[in-house]
């Protein structure tokens, strides 16, 4: 008896001892056993790559956006025409993810009128989960603009019923137009461009001047009637996990190809490829 | 083409500070501490890893790939995996993450204020006095099998700089420091003439004079729609080099915080004057303070010497439209000062370090390589590639260095002039540079610095009032936000815990009554047998 009471007692004590110092063994590894927190959204970037694809397969918008908004809320149009540094609410849905860090989330939305780019937003990792594309929400920040690029920071959301998942629009004929900057920020395609020579012959280089390794921005030109531009593969939105980065690093110069993402703006347009399609 | 994104990270390795010096208790058994092997085992192979940063620029990831095969070459038994960053950020989030699993880099380039908070993991960092002196394969050893620099060849400020708690945890790198890249032609197109000494009270007069707009809203002074007279790249930098020069508090060897105080009001409300004027903005706020120079949208755009490439109407990398870029003449000089008869200016760029594994040869190996990154091959080649200084006399007094030097101007990359004048500005103000203190937590005060221009910045912007209230909370969140009162305490342990929480007092008493019960059983087993 005694034995039983003393051997219970100590297996007891064992287990509540491991459980309050137990060694967490959740991270993740990379192939070289290192941790990196630099690559720590790869499922983000993945969630990010799959609903592009469920989205191209599901086509279309699926619900309707409804264009009336709730009171207090600005239209597109509104927001707009809203100062930088004012406050804005505005009503959107979600379009892609491109990455959570220590409760701030960053976001590309779109309603039926135009987009929204969501920065640092405050955003739990929980609530992170919940911003599947479409989901609606209600946005209260500050409309800023950083080296062109119109977005709203120090914001917070809520979460309401609805969806809408934008079409890309194909804005092949806007390049070089003064009208491209109208859809900045939307989900966009691009069809029928040449890739470029990047430098040395390689059509695409890591990071804007190849300094950089697998793992980062990759940045490629595309041309079309004379004209080259240059497009990026954004590694928070689409990691060297996704297909788009596979993509991208099997290209050819002289490939044709259909392309789609969002339309990101630095010092000018720098469009962040979500797929590419060589034809 | 650069890009934002390291400063979005910030706050990941507040936490992941925050929580390693309890990964003792979380099955990572600490390194025994490292002890210089007598002999180099030459028989055998090593792998390490250097962990690297490049100012993305492709000559900087070239000249660390040529440096590996290099040494490679010497040691052809040492082979060196090179991971390359783009930011100090990076490389510090990963290298906490991996303290805790055993699997940081052989070697880093890394900040001192980074290895102090690396130092909280047990041996983590290897102190390297003892690698300096070791006869063999110390700086300038006999046994090392190049032309390795003596310790009297490291310029001894740099060197300083490397020293935390009494001990070297690196050695210096590269050196550099801010300058203020300037449109003197838009400076005299407003009436003014530059001083000998920039200071301050220039600054904000020319700023302010520049902010004067047509009646179609035009800047006068360039005509265009945009003009921000003056855009600071790091804020964190800009108040620890007022405070400096005030001679006010911002924190001390001890570890203690003293950027909370009056002279810091001051300052945020002056620099709040000047955003309301719309004469000030920051990198954060607005963009690259090279973009709007370049585009004749700014005037004064102070950055690192580090960043010089990136300054001027025929900078060789740009990342604005040829068509954007306005033609005027750049001048650079020091950051503005308060005291023109006692000038003082930050030092920063990059340190190498080692980390500590359990076997001593793998470490020796290391230490092997990062010495070598101070061979003159590698210190010139790399110091040519931005407004860099070699960290050596060796290399700053060689022929070739000084040829460097002497051709500035020659051409738009190599020689370009405004590199070439950062990099003259600090070899002539080395005397004037200052340092700030390093322990666990001052990579978050100085994180916490720059929040206050940051957040004040955006707050005239959006017309909110600032005022003592607003000065009060502000202290307060930032406090808070950069876990400020924690890392001080949980540093050096003045935290008073408090009383075991129940459920722990429960189970200890548990654990001794079993072991009273064992004994007990044990003495009385003994007996019984005994009988």
């Amino acid at each position: 008896m005694m034995k039983k009471f003393v051997a219970m007692l100590l297996a007891l004590s064992m287990v509540f001892a491991l459980a309050g110092c137990g060694s967490s063994s959740d991270e993740g590894s990379s192939e070289d056993g290192t941790v990196s927190s630099g690559t720590a959204d790869a499922s983000v970037a993945e969630e990010s790559e799959a609903d592009s694809e469920a989205e191209a397969e599901g086509s279309a918008s699926e619900a309707a956006a409804e264009s009336a908004k709730s009171e207090g809320v600005m239209t597109y149009a509104e927001y707009i025409a809203a100062d930088v540094d004012t406050e804005v609410v505005i009503e959107t849905y979600v379009q892609a993810k491109q990455s959570w860090w220590e409760d701030q989330a960053t976001v590309y939305t779109q309603d039926e009128d135009g987009a929204y780019f969501l920065y640092n937003m405050a955003c739990s990792e929980e609530d992170y989960e919940k911003l599947t594309v479409g989901t609606k929400i209600k946005v209260t920040g500050y409309k800023s603009e950083w080296s062109g690029e119109v977005e709203i920071i120090d914001a917070t959301f809520e979460i309401e019923e609805g969806s809408y998942i934008a079409e890309a629009l194909d804005v092949t004929d806007l390049l070089g137009t003064d009208e491209l900057i109208d859809h900045q920020n939307e989900y966009v395609s691009f069809t029928g461009m040449t890739v470029e020579d990047s430098g040395d012959g390689a059509a695409f280089l890591y990071s804007w001047d190849g300094s950089g390794s697998d793992g980062d921005d990759l940045y490629f030109n595309v041309s079309l009637n004379g004209e080259t531009y240059t497009f990026t593969v954004e590694s928070y939105l689409c990691d060297n996990t996704t297909d788009v980065y596979a993509a991208v690093t099997n290209l050819q110069v002289g490939d044709v190809i259909d392309m789609e993402g969002f339309l990101y703006w630095y010092e000018g347009v720098n469009p962040h490829i979500t797929s590419v399609t060589v034809q | 083409m650069k890009r934002r994104g390291t400063w979005k990270r910030l706050l990941l390795p507040l936490l992941l500070a925050a929580l390693l010096p309890l990964s003792g208790c979380h099955g990572s058994k600490g390194l025994d501490a490292f002890e210089v092997p007598e002999e180099f085992d030459a028989s055998r192979d090593y792998e390490i890893t250097f962990w690297a940063k490049n100012d993305t620029n492709k000559t900087q990831t070239a000249i660390y790939q040529q440096a590996i095969e290099d040494f490679q070459e010497i040691y052809p038994n040492i082979t060196v995996t090179l991971r390359l960053y783009t930011n100090y950020s990076d490389i510090y989030n990963d290298v906490i993450t991996n303290i805790s699993t055993n699997t940081t880099p052989n070697v880093c380039i890394t900040y001192p204020d980074h290895i102090a908070t690396y130092m909280t993991g047990e041996n983590t960092v290897v102190p390297l006095d003892d690698l300096f002196v070791d006869e063999k394969y110390g700086l300038g050893g006999s046994e090392v099998l190049y032309d390795s620099v003596t310790e009297e060849e490291i310029i001894p400020q740099f060197l300083e700089e490397c020293v935390i708690e009494g001990q070297h945890y690196a050695i210096p790198y590269m050196r550099s420091t801010e300058a203020c890249y300037i449109n003197k032609t838009y400076v005299e197109a407003l009436g003014y003439t530059l001083p000998e000494t920039l200071t301050w009270d220039f600054i904000w007069e020319v700023s302010e004079a520049a902010t004067a707009q047509a009646e179609d809203g035009t800047y006068l002074v360039n005509g265009q729609e945009v003009m921000i007279p003056f855009i600071y790249k790091s804020t964190d930098n800009m108040m620890i080099q007022m405070l400096k020069q005030l001679g006010a508090g911002y924190s001390d060897e001890s570890g203690s915080i003293l950027l909370f105080n009056d002279t810091t009001e001051e300052l945020l409300y002056t620099i709040a004057d000047h955003v309301s004027t719309g004469a000030f903005s920051t990198f954060k706020i607005s963009g690259y303070p090279a973009n709007f120079l370049n585009a004749g949208q700014c005037i004064f755009a102070i950055d690192s010497t580090a960043g010089a490439t990136w300054m001027g109407s025929d900078a060789p990398l740009s990342d604005i439209s040829e068509d954007k870029v306005v033609e005027f003449e750049t001048a650079v000089m020091a950051v503005p000062q308060f005291d023109t008869e006692n000038p003082q200016m930050i030092s920063q760029g990059p340190s190498i370090c080692v980390f500590n594994k359990s076997d001593e040869q793998e470490v020796l190996a290391s230490w092997l390589f990062a010495q070598y990154l101070l061979t003159n091959d590698v210190q010139i080649a790399y110091a040519e590639t931005e407004g860099y200084v070699p960290v050596t006399t060796r290399a700053q007094n060689s022929e070739e260095y000084q040829d460097y030097l002497s051709r500035s101007g020659e051409d738009n990359s190599t020689y370009y002039e405004v590199k070439i004048q950062a990099s003259q500005l600090l070899l002539e103000q080395v005397d004037n540079t200052f340092v700030t203190p390093v322990f666990n937590g001052s990579a978050s005060l100085r994180d916490a610095a720059g929040q206050l221009i940051e957040n004040v910045v955006k707050s005239v912007r959006r017309q909110e009032t600032v005022d003592d209230a607003y000065m009060e909370e502000l202290f307060s969140d930032v406090t808070s936000l950069y876990r400020l009162s924690l890392e001080s305490e949980s540093a050096y342990g003045k935290e008073e815990l408090g009383p075991l929480p129940p459920m722990a007092v429960g189970l200890l008493a548990g654990l001794a009554a079993v072991w009273i019960l064992i004994l007990i059983y044990v003495i009385w087993d003994a007996r019984r047998r005994k009988k």
